[in-house]
């Protein structure tokens, strides 16, 4: 009734290639961000700003990165903790190193640097694929969490081996409450995103898809394997070594090379799994889900104990978490390989027969 | 010279038990195509299942004797593995059963967080030793070609000889055994197996069994060696450039590939690490992987992917 | 037939190709003519889809060279084959099952677009840059294809969805998304009934009368063959048993015997 595409005709290719073509769909999505960006700032408190939502545009924006590589071009990779962590240390030390700079080239350069890195580790992709190329990417987590930990360079030669950012300014405007922050961080989502949503609905995203479902059928139409691979890669890794910038600078604050362990590389991968490969819009409930449920499992598990009359020591509530962090993954697997993405789409199509049950 | 050679030995014997843990990682993977990422979190599990009832079984019964003590801590873990194993199966494998192998590699990684917490909650997270009597003194070998000798562990030799003797076991149990024929017949053609009459879900019942010993043994071994706590189960993140190098699908392959990774750790750690700063085991034993990925995509002794159109 | 046979457009030369022991081809040499449709007939495991993956770079033989054109070439790239303008389907369908039809058929305009990856990011509705542009004028070649071979209705379809004559129809679209000078046919018309067959055959007839299209097609159905192709080459256990009008080669007695089988 409310969710119907009747009288909704498409006259030109361009009306029927729109990024939402379906009315209601742009105007929820509109009045989302308008909300996100009006609303949010003026109405969350600062804890629900600086735990929440500042690493969720984050975090979804490197989730996004790992989709295009993951899910559109189904290249798997368990390397991006270490392409975020190039993406934060190379704008670091051009900002700390090149007097003057300014914030957003800074960040751009670190994704740039980030790209070169992910284009190099992801040249075994012309060779292997499947686990094999998994483990490849192992090899670029674990050379760049060595790089980062024992070149002194890479932190300045300063004695604490960390790196630190502060004094964050853009057009000369100081970044310095949460919500300033949340909103910068914000925009770069939302170009990005943009961005990356024409790309995956272009030429090139149909040769990644193209790869990812049958390559040697691709060859044969004039697709280059190894363009639409490294392309891939490099889109991937620029986007996820923003991230990593914005994570570093924005969520951390200051960071040593266990910030981007193997550990993150795992939580990115559910984050799009769960979410929904090939699916931007999976990216973003992925990324939600793997933000608010440690933040939920640590209320509610109290909570429910409390009910028992029994305590919860912090260590059993981060063994219980991960429990129920392996347990949802392997649940969902199981119930809806497609993720929380298809859930969506399967509660549209609903929506379109509703109040009709078919 | 003979340091060398010492270095050598060290790796040779690491190598061994790197190939214990990718053997578990290449059984299951022959019989079922599933790459049980969970592997390491299983011998983390058995470990720590070994360690804590070697310590609870003379406190609940009062047995003094120690060796009576470590063998029914052993069975006991032995029978924990076997549990997981069926409830593994149970509940996870056989739902998933059409699902690619990208789906499968992420049910195990899930599989491996839940065991990490429930290991944990279960058997408590400090270090816990794993005491089974093997001396911890080195001996010196060849001290009439070098001075002073070579130094071998004891623990590394004993260790390598349990490997050994495991290995052979397994050998045996596959080629001389009805059950280790079905298995054969399984990681060959799961169809053509199915249509003799062979059961899919108890094989890869057994197979999970056989993967959770090799890993009790490994944990055993590493645990003893380096006292058994969380970090463990990184182990798996170790072996899996042994997996690489040596063909998914290869035993011997998981054999050679964990003695030539083994190796070239620790004598890239030795002889090149001073040069860049250190701690690059880890990444140099990927690198190696990856480098004969390049050149042999399939491993040294795996068996080539052909696409076919 | 009524568009008028041409000059030879391409030539296999002494092809074999052999798997470890195993010879798929031995020594194959014929050629096609520009316009014509030339059917390659043989029984199961003849060779016959091997010929086409050595003409299409996705084999490469150990013998013999293969002219396109005038140019010969002893090793051919698939990319190479196909921005020469010869496009094919597949025997077993390999269609992009996690796209859409109409993203299946534009995957086949792959190599006629030009945007690159810059452009393609900054693609908006406001004329800046050409990707939006480009997604149009692709869009309606596209289009016109799906008129004609009559899929309109599911365009917006997942093909892994669709039936199998229908996910036929798409392979043979994007085959002609390429815009293809030669189009090589693998057994286009295995697993359909005798109406899906009909439809099959005046497709193909009228890519040959209208674009003028070069046709190189397998197929099995004897009555198919006969009654559209202009000559036909007959493969038998790798080696070439005929070659000529289908009437020459249906009173061929290696054929026959190949076939049916020689008396005792």
């Amino acid at each position: 009734m409310l969710y119907r595409e009747n009288g909704q005709f498409k006259t030109t290719y361009r009306a029927d290639q729109q990024i939402f073509p379906i009315l209601q769909d742009r105007v929820v999505v509109l009045l989302f961000v308008a909300f996100a960006i009006v609303a949010v700032p003026m109405l969350a408190s600062d804890y629900l700003l600086r735990a929440i939502l500042i690493p969720f545009v984050i975090i979804s924006l490197a989730a996004l990165g790992v989709n295009i590589l993951v899910g559109y071009c189904g290249q798997i990779s368990l390397g991006s903790g270490a392409f975020m962590a190039v993406g934060a240390y190379g704008a670091y030390n051009v900002i700390a190193r090149i007097p003057g700079m300014p914030l957003i080239p800074a960040l751009l350069l670190g994704g740039f640097f980030a790209m070169l890195f992910g284009m190099f580790f992801g040249l075994p992709s012309l060779r292997v694929k499947g686990l094999y190329l998994a483990v490849a990417t192992l090899a670029a987590q674990f050379f760049a969490d060595w790089m980062f930990l024992r070149i002194k360079w890479f932190t300045l030669d300063n004695s604490s081996d960390s790196a630190a950012v502060s004094n964050l300014q853009v057009f000369g405007y100081a970044l310095e409450s949460d919500a300033s922050k949340y909103l910068f961080c914000l925009a770069f989502l939302i170009v990005i995103a943009l961005a990356a949503k024409n790309l995956v609905r272009g030429a090139i995203g149909r040769e990644w898809m193209a790869i990812r479902d049958m390559d040697v059928a691709a060859a044969v139409i004039g697709i280059r394997p190894m363009y639409a691979k490294l392309s891939a890669f490099a889109v991937s890794s620029f986007i996820i070594g923003v991230a990593g910038a914005l994570w570093g600078f924005f969520y951390l604050g200051a960071w040593e090379p266990a910030a981007f362990s193997v550990d993150q590389s795992f939580r990115l991968l559910f984050m799009v799994i769960i979410g929904g490969l090939g699916s931007i819009m999976g990216s973003f409930f992925g990324a939600a889900f793997i933000v608010v449920l440690p933040i939920a499992l640590s209320q509610a598990l109290p909570a429910i104990a409390g009910l028992f009359g029994v305590q919860i020591s912090t260590s059993a509530l981060s063994h219980a978490e991960l429990m129920v962090f392996g347990a949802l993954i392997v649940w969902f697997l199981i119930v809806e390989p497609h993720g929380l993405a298809r859930l969506w789409s399967i509660g549209k199509e609903k929506l379109r027969r509703w109040p009709f049950p078919h | 010279m003979a340091f060398f050679l010492e270095t050598l030995l060290g790796g040779l014997m690491a190598g061994m038990l790197y190939s214990l843990v990718a053997l578990g990682f290449v059984l299951i993977f022959k019989a079922s195509g599933v790459f049980n990422f969970a592997q390491g979190a299983m011998v983390l599990f058995a470990a720590l299942a070994m360690a804590r009832f070697s310590e609870w079984i003379p406190q609940w019964t009062g047995i003094e004797n120690k060796v009576l003590g470590d063998v029914a801590a052993f069975v006991i873990a032995a029978l924990i593995m076997f549990a997981v194993a069926w409830l593994i199966e149970r509940l996870v494998l056989r739902h998933l059963v059409n699902q690619e192998g990208a789906t499968l590699l992420m049910a195990t990684i899930g599989i491996t967080y839940f065991m990490e917490g429930l290991g944990q909650s279960l058997f408590g997270s400090s270090i816990y030793k794993i005491d089974i009597g093997m001396p911890k003194d080195p001996i010196f070998v060849l001290e009439s070609t070098f001075q002073g000798g070579v130094l071998i562990n004891k623990e590394d030799l004993y260790a390598a000889l349990i490997a050994a003797t495991l290995v052979a076991l397994l050998s045996l149990f596959f080629q001389k055994t009805a059950t280790g024929r079905a298995l054969r017949a399984v990681a060959d053609d799961h169809q053509a197996a199915q249509s003799i009459g062979i059961a899919l879900s108890r094989i890869w019942v057994i197979v999970w069994c056989v993967a959770g010993v090799v890993a009790l043994v490994a944990g055993m071994i590493w645990g003893s060696k380096l006292g058994v706590q969380f970090s463990l189960s990184t182990v798996a993140l170790r072996a899996l450039p042994v997996v690489i190098l040596g063909g998914l699908t290869s035993v011997p392959g998981a054999i050679i590939g964990g003695l030539i990774i083994g190796v070239g750790e620790k004598l890239s750690e030795v002889y090149l690490g001073p040069y860049v700063g250190g701690g690059i085991e880890i990444w140099f034993a990927y690198v190696l992987a990856l480098g004969f990925l390049l050149i042999r995509p399939q491993g040294l002794f795996g068996e080539k992917i052909i696409d076919r159109v | 037939m009524s568009r008028k046979v041409g000059d030879v457009i391409l030539d296999v030369q002494n092809i074999s190709l052999a798997f470890g022991g195993v010879k798929a081809l031995t020594d194959i040499s014929f050629n096609v003519r520009e316009h014509e449709v030339r059917a390659i007939i043989g029984p199961n495991g003849a060779g016959k889809s091997s010929m086409l993956n050595c003409i299409n770079g996705v084999y490469q033989p150990q013998h013999g060279s293969i002219t396109f054109r005038g140019k010969t070439f002893k090793h051919m790239n698939s990319r190479q084959v196909a921005e020469m303008g010869v496009a094919r389907t597949f025997q077993n369908l390999a269609l992009f099952k996690g796209m859409s039809v109409l993203d299946n058929l534009m995957t086949g305009r792959n190599l006629k677009m030009r945007s690159n990856l810059l452009m393609q990011a900054i693609r908006n509705p406001f004329g800046i840059g050409p990707a939006e542009r480009e997604e149009i004028e692709q869009r309606a070649v596209v289009e016109r294809i799906i008129d004609f071979l009559e899929i309109q209705a599911y365009r917006k379809t997942p093909v892994g969805r669709l039936p199998y004559g229908l996910q036929k129809r798409v392979d043979l679209g994007r085959a002609l998304a390429m815009e293809p000078q030669v189009l090589l046919l693998d057994e286009p018309m295995a697993g359909m009934n005798v109406e899906e067959k009909q439809d099959m055959s005046r497709f193909i007839l009228d890519i040959n009368d209208e674009y003028g299209t070069t046709i190189v097609l397998i197929e099995h159905d004897m009555s198919v063959v006969m009654d559209i192709s202009d000559r036909v080459v007959v493969l038998d256990y790798g080696k070439k048993i005929g070659d000529g009008t289908p009437d020459e080669v249906r009173r061929n007695e290696n054929v026959i015997a190949a076939y049916l089988g020689v008396a005792h």
